[in-house]
């Protein structure tokens, strides 16, 4: 070790892999995993946030999984909570729409309303 | 950048090691392939969680769901129900670990972490302790930083000095002062050694440091020999510790990779390494002399002090030497800085005390409070109360060298000096409860077996004094007891205390002089009507059978090894007290309840 940089950067590197276990704050993504959401595909998507994530290297956020969230027909569903900010429902997810929803919502905040509950059902009425 | 969605963290620290840990990991990573989520979900091998008596634990981030008792047949359960579907497994969750609503508490809200302060545990069941880069991501060796870049050797005791610490390993003396006489002993060559020689039955408060948390004692001994003037540290632990040397091992190991010991620390100039020194485990050599000896290579038994190991220690040479539990304090003081440190505890002990609860208690496992919490919050609040609802009778400090803390003292705030006053000390940690159903003599014989076995032998006091005690109480365990005995034994005693030539010897007859002062009717009982109020001297019981309860079910006559119960079928039996050996098997096999003992 020949400096405290040195150190400093071994410490904020390892952190960030680390700040599941420290606190509970930060964005979360839940994506509803009972049986419904793994039928309609909700696995791909929750891996395709993940990969996503990892790709812009995003920091304070959990991706995690939930039962039913109840509106089995608009599978697979995810809940999107931002500190300080409404809970989002995203449904009839897919992998492609991710992108999206990361750049648009988990970035900078404003939501993907086309995507949403309530804009899905705009759209089918 | 690994990024995973969930970490599963369990606990290898010896104690949820020995209930299945490793089997417990295997098998999640095994599930985790078959359900091919290896690449989402990550298992980390972490230290000590404290609640050791539900162990194996596991914990699982982000949710921080605490699962205790978990074998390796559950895990299957855990992977497809939490890991896949996101639904916790109700029926392992710890039970005070969530609310009423089903949601998942934080730590700090569970009734066992409530009341305790985590300093020198606050990386245990945090970090994977075989990961350097972990304990550097939560501040590692950023106090080595600091102290070698913005601090003199001088300015590194003054803040110990002010932060108030005392040594851990018992008796408490200031650990800043025990670094300036290091400090300003003359000599070009000197050591820095850590006492991790835990010998006391039924503790291990070292040993879960060492397995949780390695670094935070190698980055306390390298700030150490900055501050003294050391470049060669060494670590007497025990070899009947293997998860701690092996993680000890590692540690110096990747700390060595990193230039965190080694030559020209932090490009500063300043050279330190650590070795290991594996004991055989002989309880004297916990004392400090015989610690030193027994380093150097030589037969590991104590020698009289002045000169004392700051001026002459290892080799001949200035050495400091503190515990385990001291060195974890210290990277915290110099982080943030003395006044922090000093504003826990009490007035004369500051900070927190790692206690290792064993004996008659609900929660068994690893405890940190500050200084000043009653017995009766440690006991009852963190853990968790007294098994069946029996009554508390005393708790023992201190281990073989402590003594015994009386229900009248329940609410006194436990420090170094309040302890002391009463009749027994700190220790080093071992807190062992006891309950109505134990004899006190019985605990005092216990205590003194065991000095018995592990005195060394080299002065007559403690080789010949203890072994005269330990005769005296087993008479009056075995009934033969007379009324001059006791005063015999608190001769013996005060004798041996104020010559025996080292700590062991010095501090042997404790456990016999506080049961004396709390508990002298038991010992009268014993002596005067042969009676163990407790019913633990087989001596001094007698079984007999209750006729109105005795059925005449021959069963208890089967058992009896020496024929001594007879009687007719479906008549009451009796007991011939002359044939009875007083094994008990007849009490066992009763259905009726209809054997006393008294």
């Amino acid at each position: 070790m020949k400096s405290l940089q040195e150190l400093e950067e071994i410490r904020k590197k390892t952190l960030e892999s680390l700040y599941l276990r420290k606190d509970r704050a930060g964005t979360r993504i839940v994506v509803g995993m009972a049986t419904c959401g793994i039928a309609a595909g909700a696995r791909p998507v929750l891996l395709a946030f993940l990969e996503e994530i990892k790709k812009r290297n995003i920091k304070d956020v959990t991706v995690t999984q939930t039962g039913c969230i109840g509106v089995c027909r608009l599978e697979p569903m995810v809940e999107v909570y931002l500190p300080g900010q409404e809970k989002v429902t995203y449904v009839n997810m897919t992998p492609d729409k991710v992108a999206r929803i990361v750049a648009q919502h988990i970035v900078n905040g404003q939501p993907v309303t086309e995507y949403t509950i309530g804009g899905q059902q705009k759209k089918n009425d | 950048m690994e990024l995973y969605r969930s970490h599963v963290l369990v606990c290898e620290g010896t104690g949820c090691h020995c209930s299945g840990s490793a089997e417990v990991i295997e098998t999640f990573k095994e599930e985790l392939k078959k359900n091919q989520l290896e690449n989402e979900i990550k298992v980390v091998s972490t230290g000590c969680f404290g609640l050791c008596e539900i162990g194996p634990i596991v914990i699982v981030y982000p949710e921080g769901a605490f699962y205790s008792g978990v074998k390796k047949e559950d895990v299957p359960e855990i992977v497809s129900e939490h890991l896949l579907k996101g639904r916790l497994v109700k029926r392992l969750l710890y039970h005070d670990s969530i609310s009423s609503a089903d949601v998942v508490k934080s730590l700090d809200e569970v009734e066992f972490y409530k009341k305790q302060k985590r300093v020198t545990l606050r990386n245990c069941g945090v970090i994977n302790p075989e990961k350097i880069e972990e304990y550097i991501a939560f501040d590692g060796y950023r106090a080595l930083g600091k102290a070698l870049t913005e601090m003199t050797p001088l300015e590194v005791i003054e803040v110990v000095k002010k932060s108030g610490l005392r040594g851990r390993g018992g008796a408490g003396f200031p650990t800043g002062r025990k670094w300036e006489f290091a400090h300003n002993a003359p000599g070009d060559k000197k050591y820095v050694c850590c006492n991790a020689d835990e010998g006391d039955p039924g503790a291990f408060m070292d040993r879960s440091i060492l397995e949780g948390d390695p670094h935070s004692v190698l980055e306390a001994m390298a700030i150490a020999g900055y501050a003294i003037g050391a470049d060669q540290g060494y670590i007497y632990i025990r070899a009947e510790y293997p998860i701690a040397v092996k993680r000890l091992t590692i540690a110096i190991q990747q700390a060595r990779e990193l230039g965190l010991l080694g030559k020209n620390i932090f490009g500063t100039g300043f050279n330190f390494d650590i070795e290991l020194r594996l004991g055989a485990g002989a309880f004297v050599c916990g004392e400090e002399t015989a610690l030193m000896s027994s380093i150097e290579g030589k037969r590991g038994e104590p020698r009289p002090r002045p000169p004392f190991p700051a001026l002459k220690g290892v080799f001949g040479k200035p050495t400091l030497l503190n515990n385990v539990e001291t060195y974890a304090n210290i990277p915290q003081i110099i982080l943030n800085g003395p006044e922090w440190f000093a504003s826990i505890g009490t007035e004369k002990s500051k900070g927190t005390k790692v206690f290792a609860l064993g004996g008659k208690i609900n929660n068994t496992g690893l405890v940190e409070i500050a200084m000043g919490t009653t017995l009766r919050e440690i006991i009852y609040e963190i853990g968790g109360g007294i098994p069946g609802g029996k009554k508390f009778k005393a708790a023992q400090t201190g281990g073989p060298s402590g003594g015994c803390i009386p229900a009248e003292h329940l609410d006194m705030p436990i420090d170094y000096d309040s302890l002391t006053e009463i009749g027994s000390m700190m220790g080093s940690g071992g807190m062992i409860v006891i309950d109505e159903d134990n004899c006190m003599v019985d605990i005092a014989r216990f205590f003194l077996d065991f000095t018995v076995d592990e005195s060394c032998g080299k002065c007559p006091p403690c080789r010949i004094g203890t072994k005269r005690m330990l005769e005296i109480l087993e008479r009056i365990i075995q009934g033969k007891g007379k009324e001059e005995d006791i005063d015999n034994l608190e001769t013996l005693a005060k004798n041996i205390k104020a010559s025996a030539l080292c700590g062991l010897g010095q501090t042997a007859p404790n456990p016999v002089l506080s049961t004396l002062r709390y508990f002298r009717d038991e010992y009268l009982a014993h002596v005067r009507d042969k009676k163990c109020p407790a019913g633990v001297c087989q001596a001094l019981l007698q079984y007999t059978i209750v006729k109105e309860l005795c059925t005449g079910c021959t069963l208890c006559s089967k058992v009896c090894p020496v024929g001594a119960i007879s009687g007719e079928r479906k008549q009451p039996f009796t007991i011939d007290q002359d044939k009875c050996i007083k094994c008990g098997a007849c009490m066992e096999k009763c259905r009726f309840k209809a054997i006393e003992k008294r």
